[in-house]
């Protein structure tokens, strides 16, 4: 137990500064910087008690806030994928009840994670880039910039799951 | 009473998640709605640091471009001296007075160690800060021109509202007379200004020269700003004036904050008269 909360802490840390120091510079065509920190909701273990996973993701996303300047944009976004992980997790699955504990990302065939980290990404990019933008004038380049965003924040965090994440 | 115990267990986790989504989202309202936001902004300590400590090793590959716009200021600082000693050798005689010479500006260096420019609020953090004598709503200069204005300062680090923000207005006029507008910006272009509140009868052309106005107690007269690229009219007004800046918003390095000494005195009169 010990172990996990030192493993997840790291993590955290790290996913911030990895987020902020390199990929908020990356203005990938001009403006596209992938927010790849959101890889700590799909590593974050799934179990019944979800009240500690909705604190952390909040603060995870305040973090990024505090660095980017965007008041709770990102703390907002990234509350509400924790909370709708499990839900959407179900529908993929077609299931109404699965073993928490056995459960591992790698056990999903291919199609199922790509659906399950992109419906996640993109709800968060659009709330994220929705509460930046803050107008209705500006419904086209948040769609714009959302979809783009999350194909390669997708793209990123499917290459670290398949990377880091070890077969059981 | 029992009913409302169980119910408020039941669904624990969605009052938590509702109770957490209903701050982030205030915080989100209330950082567009004030020019500074209290609680959630780069100029703590943590924030600070990081970016200033990163920022540091960064630095050394743009040496040579700031190198050249040093040489570039030092230039146009040398034209000004020249032309003004040219003004006091015709002069009959000449003042050695202190008392008559008195210093409206100070001029502070700072280091940009953290700068956005592709969102619609954009902000920059300096590594300079109340330590340094840096207050809140002090213009910010490059030696092409203007920045932004501080909004936020801790004792050693300063964010600054860029003039690519949507709550950033600042008192401008054009270089060859003295009608007066306000330069905003209207989130799409990163290099491009909007010049507004110009009346008809300013004549501009295409490549007029735009400087800040000295209405403000931030900016004194007469720094750069940019040039007019495009213009529209329509009802015999000015639909809209575009300004290509002159500072490349996407980089910058150094830059200087512009303390205003008679700030208060301006301050205390204008609130006299209220």
């Amino acid at each position: 137990m010990n172990n996990s909360i030192f493993k997840y802490s790291i993590l955290f840390v790290f996913l911030i500064l990895i987020q902020v120091l390199i990929l908020n510079n990356v203005y990938f065509l001009g403006y596209i910087n992938p927010l790849v920190y959101i890889l700590f909701i799909f590593l974050y273990p799934i179990n019944k008690e979800k009240g500690l996973l909705l604190i952390i993701s909040f603060l995870l996303g305040l973090s990024i806030d505090f660095f980017s300047n965007s008041g709770g944009s990102n703390a907002a976004a990234t509350l509400l994928i924790a909370y709708l992980r499990l839900p959407i997790l179900h529908i993929i699955q077609n299931k109404t009840e699965f073993d928490y504990l056995l459960f591992d990302i790698k056990k999903l065939n291919f199609l199922q994670i790509l659906v399950y980290i992109f419906s996640l990404t993109i709800i968060h990019h659009i709330i994220v880039f929705t509460l930046e933008y803050y107008k209705l004038q500006g419904v086209t380049q948040i769609a714009l910039s959302s979809f783009l965003t999350s194909l390669l924040t997708t793209l990123l965090i499917g290459f670290s799951i398949a990377l880091f994440v070890k077969n059981k | 009473m029992q009913q409302i115990i169980s119910f408020l267990i039941k669904n624990k986790y969605f009052l938590l998640f509702l109770f957490l989504e209903i701050i982030a989202i205030s915080l989100t309202i209330q950082s567009h709605s004030y020019h500074k936001s209290k609680f959630v902004n780069s100029a703590n300590l943590i924030t600070g640091s990081i970016y200033s400590n990163f920022n540091s090793v960064g630095n050394y590959f743009h040496l040579k471009e700031y190198n050249a716009q040093l040489a570039e200021e030092n230039v146009r600082l040398k034209n000004i001296i020249a032309k003004n000693n040219n003004q006091e050798s015709s002069k009959p005689f000449t003042k050695l007075d202190s008392l008559i010479y008195q210093q409206k500006y100070t001029f502070i260096s700072a280091k940009v160690s953290r700068n956005d420019y592709t969102k619609s609020n954009n902000f920059l953090t300096l590594d300079r800060g109340r330590n340094d004598s840096i207050q809140e709503e002090l213009g910010v200069i490059t030696s092409r021109g203007i920045v932004g204005v501080t909004t936020n300062v801790s004792s050693k680090y300063t964010r600054v509202m860029s003039v690519l923000n949507e709550n950033s207005r600042i008192n401008a006029r054009l270089i060859n007379n003295t009608h007066f507008g306000t330069i905003t910006w209207d989130g799409k272009d990163y290099n491009t200004l909007q010049f507004e509140d110009l009346p008809r009868q300013a004549n501009i052309k295409l490549g007029d020269t735009i400087i800040t106005g000295g209405k403000s107690t931030i900016f004194p007269e007469g720094i750069l700003i940019g040039t007019i690229n495009k213009f529209e009219i329509e009802d015999n007004k000015y639909k809209i004036i575009n300004v290509y800046l002159f500072n490349d918003m996407s980089a910058i390095g150094h830059v200087n904050v512009i303390i205003n000494l008679d700030k208060q005195e301006i301050r205390a009169l204008e609130n006299n008269n209220e």
